[in-house]
C-alpha cells in the first residue's frame, strides 16, 4: 500500500538511456578537459550540481571497486569560494566527502579578500554571492589554474543558455558574450594564451530534473538541508528567509518554523528554502514534475534585482 | 511521410529551428516551452508585466542577453530545454539575421534533426507552383548540407490565412518538389499556429489535416546514431595510468568509438605508429565491461606497452587511410576572411595539427547552394577548398562519417574558431 515511490512509476515512459546519454557527454567533457590542460580545478561547493559533476569525475577518473566505493585519486584538486556566510550543515558535508574520497580541496576564503582590501562590503549583511568572483579570480591567479570545471546548467537561467561548454575567460576573468567561440560537434576549441583561463560545463544539458533523477539513480550523498526539515523562517515578498545569524528579522516581522526544503544552496544572505516534505530524491522528483516556479525564481534573492543580474555577474567573471 | 511512428528512440532528441524573428520563430519556441510546461510561473510572471495587459509575448522568453534585448534581435546560438513524458528535447535556436551561417552551422552541427519555419503569409499560394521564399531554400539546404538528419518544415500562420486547406496543401506541393530537386529528404511537413497554438503540442482539429502534431512529429524521430557494425575507429582522448608514478603502469586508452565497436580479445592497430595490439580489457567509465560500442567512450586497455598519445587513433587493422591533401567544403565563421596560404591551426579528432587552404576552388551561392567561380571566402560564406595539413591525418567523408569527416579552423593569431570543414576526399 505504501511501497516507496520508484521512478519508473513516476515516469514510465521516459528510460534511463536519456541520462546514460547526458552521462556520457558529461565524462566526455571532463576527460576533454583534463587532457586538454595543464592545470584543470574541479568547483566543488557542496552543492547538488557540483556533487553531480563529483560523481562523474569519480567515473570518469577512477575504477569501482567490488564494495561499489571509486578507487584511485581524481586528477586535479577540488576549489571551493567560501563567503563566511556558507550555510554550516554545508561546509560539514564539504569537508566530511572530501574526507572520505581522500581528495584535495582548496578554499579561497572571502574574509582573506575582505582583509587584503579587494573586497569592500557596503555594509556587513550585504550578500557576498557578487563578491565571490573577487576571490575565485585570486584564487585562480594563486594556484595557476588555467581551467575550472563547474556544475552550471544552461536551463538556470537566460544568459547561461548561450554559454558554451567550454567558455573562455580573458586574462581579467572576464566572460565577452559577444565574442563567444563558435562550438562545433565535440571538437572544443581549447586554446588558450597564457594568463587567461577557460570553464568548463559538463552538465551544460542537465536540467533540475536531469539532476534529481541522475541523485536518485546513483544514490549520490547530498547535504541534509536539500531535504524537508524543520527550519526557522521569515515570510517575505513571496519568499521563505531562512532565519540566522546574518539574516535576522525585520521590524515587524514574525519568525515561523515550517518545513522546508533548499533546492540550491549557496550564500546564506540571498538562498532561500521552499516548503515541502519530500525527504529522498524520488520525492523531490515527484515535486519537480509538478513544479510551477523556477529554481532561481523561488529561491535566489540576488537574481530578482533585475532581467540581466546573472549576465553582469557572469561578465565580471562569475561562474 | 507524416504519420508519427511510434517512440522508439528515447535518447534526447537536439533539434535546431531555423528561420527569422518575423517567421514567428520565437513564439514557435516560446510556445513548445509554455505548452510543455517548462516556462514556470515566475518566469510568465515577467513576460506578463512586460504585456502589460495585451497577450503575452512568447518571443521575449528567448531573448537572452542584454544586449540582445536592448537591440531587439538575438545574437547567438541558445539552448533550450523541455522535456513530454517521453522524450527530452534540447533546442538549438539559431537566430535569423547577417551573422546566419556562422550561428545555423553552430547549431547544426551534431543535431538531430532541424525545423525550418515557412510563414505561409509571405507566400503567393495562389501560384503553382507556390514560389518558396529564398531563405527557406538556404534554411534547409544548409541542414542537408551539414547533414542533419531530419529536415521539418513547419508551415506557420496558418490562422492568418482564410483558406488555411487550400494555402497548405499548395505550399506542401511546392516543399516537396523543392525537397526532391535538391535530393533533401523530408521528414515532415507539419502546419501550425505558433501564435494560437494550434497543432504544435495539441493535434489540429480540422477536416483538412490528419497528420501529426509538431510535438509528436519531434517525439517520433530518431537521434543521430554513429554506425556500430563493420570496422572499429577511435580516437584516443585521454591516456589515463594506473596508479601514482611512472614506471610501467597499465594504462588505459580513453576515446568516444566514432564507429564499429570493442571487445577484449580484438586485435587493433594504432595510427600513425602502426602497431597492432590485442585488446586486453574494455572499460565504460569506471568499470570492466564486454563490449563498448559507437557514441559511447571506451577505455582501451592493450595486452603491452605502446606509446600511445591524445591524438592518435585505434582502429581496425588496414582500415585507418591518412591523407595529407583532402578536398573538403568549408564553412567560414571568421570576420577576417580566410586566406590561402596562410597557417592555421586545425582540429581533427583529438589531433591539432597546423594546415593551410592551398586554393579555394568555388563559393557556394548562399540562396541556390550552387557552386560559382570564387577565389576567397568572407565570413558567413561557404565553399569548396583544398587543405593541406603538416602530419597525414586520417580523414574519412563527412557523408558517411561525421568524426571523422569534420574538422575546426583556429585562428592561430587570435584563437578564435574561424572555419568548420566538411571532409569530401582525399586529393
Amino acid at each position: 500500500m505504501n511501497a516507496p515511490l520508484s521512478i519508473e512509476q513516476l515516469l514510465p515512459e521516459l528510460d534511463h538511456t536519456h541520462l546514460d546519454w547526458l552521462e556520457e557527454e558529461a565524462i566526455f567533457i571532463l576527460r576533454e578537459t583534463v587532457a586538454a590542460f595543464e592545470r584543470p580545478a574541479l568547483l566543488f561547493s557542496g552543492g547538488k550540481d557540483s556533487c553531480v559533476v563529483l560523481r562523474l569525475a569519480e567515473k570518469a577518473f577512477k575504477s569501482k571497486g567490488k564494495d561499489g566505493q571509486y578507487k584511485g585519486r581524481l586528477p586535479f584538486p577540488l576549489l571551493h569560494v567560501d563567503t563566511g556566510h556558507n550555510f554550516p550543515e554545508v561546509i560539514e558535508f564539504r569537508d566530511r566527502r572530501v574526507a572520505e574520497m581522500g581528495e584535495r580541496l582548496v578554499v579561497g576564503h572571502l574574509e582573506d579578500s575582505i582583509k587584503r582590501g579587494t573586497v569592500r562590503l557596503s555594509h556587513p549583511l550585504e550578500s557576498r554571492n557578487g563578491h565571490q568572483t573577487v576571490a575565485l579570480l585570486e584564487a585562480i591567479e594563486e594556484h595557476r589554474f588555467d581551467v575550472l570545471m563547474g556544475g552550471a546548467r544552461r536551463d538556470e537561467e537566460k544568459a547561461r543558455a548561450k554559454e558554451r561548454i567550454f567558455s573562455h575567460r580573458d586574462s581579467f576573468g572576464q566572460w565577452q558574450p559577444k565574442e563567444q567561440r563558435p562550438e562545433l560537434w565535440t571538437l572544443f576549441n581549447t586554446r588558450i594564451r597564457s594568463g587567461e583561463h577557460m570553464r568548463a560545463f559538463p552538465i551544460s544539458n542537465w536540467t533540475e530534473l536531469d539532476v534529481w533523477l541522475y541523485i536518485a539513480r546513483e544514490n549520490i550523498p547530498l547535504p541534509s538541508l536539500y531535504y524537508a526539515h524543520d527550519r526557522q523562517v521569515i515570510r517575505r515578498k513571496g519568499l521563505l528567509v531562512p532565519l540566522t545569524e546574518v539574516t535576522p528579522p525585520e521590524a515587524g516581522e514574525t519568525v515561523e518554523t515550517a518545513e522546508v526544503r533548499f533546492r540550491t544552496v549557496g550564500d546564506m544572505t540571498c538562498t532561500c528554502p521552499v516548503e515541502s516534505p519530500a525527504a529522498s530524491a524520488t520525492e523531490i522528483v515527484a515535486e519537480t514534475l509538478k513544479v510551477t516556479v523556477s529554481e532561481r525564481g523561488a529561491t535566489r534573492m540576488d537574481d530578482r534585482t533585475s532581467d540581466a543580474s546573472m549576465e553582469r555577474r557572469k561578465k565580471e567573471g562569475y561562474f | 511521410m507524416n504519420s508519427a511512428a511510434p517512440i522508439q528512440d528515447h535518447r534526447a532528441l537536439r533539434f535546431l529551428t531555423a528561420g527569422s524573428v518575423d517567421d514567428g520563430k520565437s513564439t514557435l519556441i516560446g510556445r513548445l516551452l509554455y505548452d510543455s510546461r517548462a516556462i514556470l510561473a515566475d518566469q510568465l510572471d515577467t513576460l506578463e508585466k512586460k504585456a502589460a495587459g495585451a497577450p503575452i509575448d512568447l518571443s521575449l522568453l528567448t531573448d537572452g542577453l542584454e544586449a540582445e534585448r536592448e537591440q531587439g534581435i538575438t545574437i547567438d546560438v541558445a539552448y533550450r530545454y523541455f522535456a513530454t513524458r517521453a522524450r527530452k528535447f534540447i533546442i538549438a535556436d539559431a537566430p535569423g539575421h547577417e551573422q546566419y551561417t556562422r550561428n545555423m552551422v553552430t547549431a547544426a552541427a551534431g543535431s538531430d534533426a532541424a525545423v525550418v519555419l515557412v510563414d505561409i503569409t509571405k507566400l503567393d499560394t495562389t501560384k503553382s507552383p507556390v514560389p518558396l521564399l529564398a531563405q527557406t531554400r538556404r534554411h534547409a539546404l544548409l541542414a542537408h548540407l551539414l547533414r542533419v538528419p531530419s529536415i521539418v518544415f513547419a508551415v506557420n500562420k496558418l490562422d492568418a490565412v482564410s483558406d488555411p486547406a487550400q494555402a497548405y496543401a499548395a505550399v506542401r506541393d511546392a516543399l516537396l518538389g523543392f525537397a526532391e530537386h535538391a535530393g533533401i529528404r523530408v521528414a515532415g511537413i507539419v502546419p501550425v499556429s505558433a501564435l494560437r497554438g494550434d497543432n504544435v503540442t495539441q493535434p489540429l482539429d480540422a477536416a483538412w489535416y490528419d497528420g501529426p502534431s509538431l510535438l509528436q512529429l519531434l517525439e517520433s524521430l530518431p537521434t543521430a546514431q554513429e554506425r556500430k557494425d563493420g570496422d572499429l575507429l577511435v580516437p584516443v582522448q585521454y591516456v589515463a595510468r594506473e596508479g601514482e608514478g611512472t614506471g610501467n603502469q597499465p594504462r588505459t586508452l580513453w576515446g568516444r568509438i566514432a564507429h564499429g565497436r570493442v571487445k577484449a580479445g580484438d586485435t587493433v592497430q594504432l595510427f600513425p605508429n602502426g602497431e597492432v595490439a590485442t585488446v586486453a580489457e574494455v572499460r565504460l567509465a569506471g568499470e570492466v565491461v564486454d563490449v563498448v560500442e559507437a557514441g559511447q567512450s571506451a577505455g582501451i586497455v592493450l595486452d603491452r606497452q605502446i606509446d600511445v598519445s591524445r591524438g592518435d587513433w585505434i582502429g581496425t587493422p588496414k582500415t585507418i587511410h591518412a591523407a595529407q591533401r583532402f578536398s573538403a567544403t568549408l564553412a567560414w565563421l571568421d570576420t577576417e576572411p580566410a586566406v590561402i596560404g596562410r597557417k592555421y591551426w586545425v582540429r581533427h579528432g583529438n589531433r591539432w595539427v597546423q594546415a593551410r587552404i592551398t586554393a579555394i576552388e568555388s563559393r557556394l551561392d548562399i540562396h541556390s547552394l550552387e557552386a560559382i567561380d570564387a577565389h576567397e571566402l568572407a565570413v558567413n560564406e561557404i565553399g569548396h577548398v583544398i587543405v593541406e595539413t603538416q602530419q597525414p591525418l586520417p580523414v574519412e567523408s563527412y557523408e558517411t562519417n561525421r568524426v571523422g569527416g569534420a574538422l575546426i579552423v583556429v585562428d592561430p593569431a587570435s584563437n578564435r574558431t574561424s572555419g568548420a570543414l566538411l571532409v569530401k576526399a582525399a586529393a
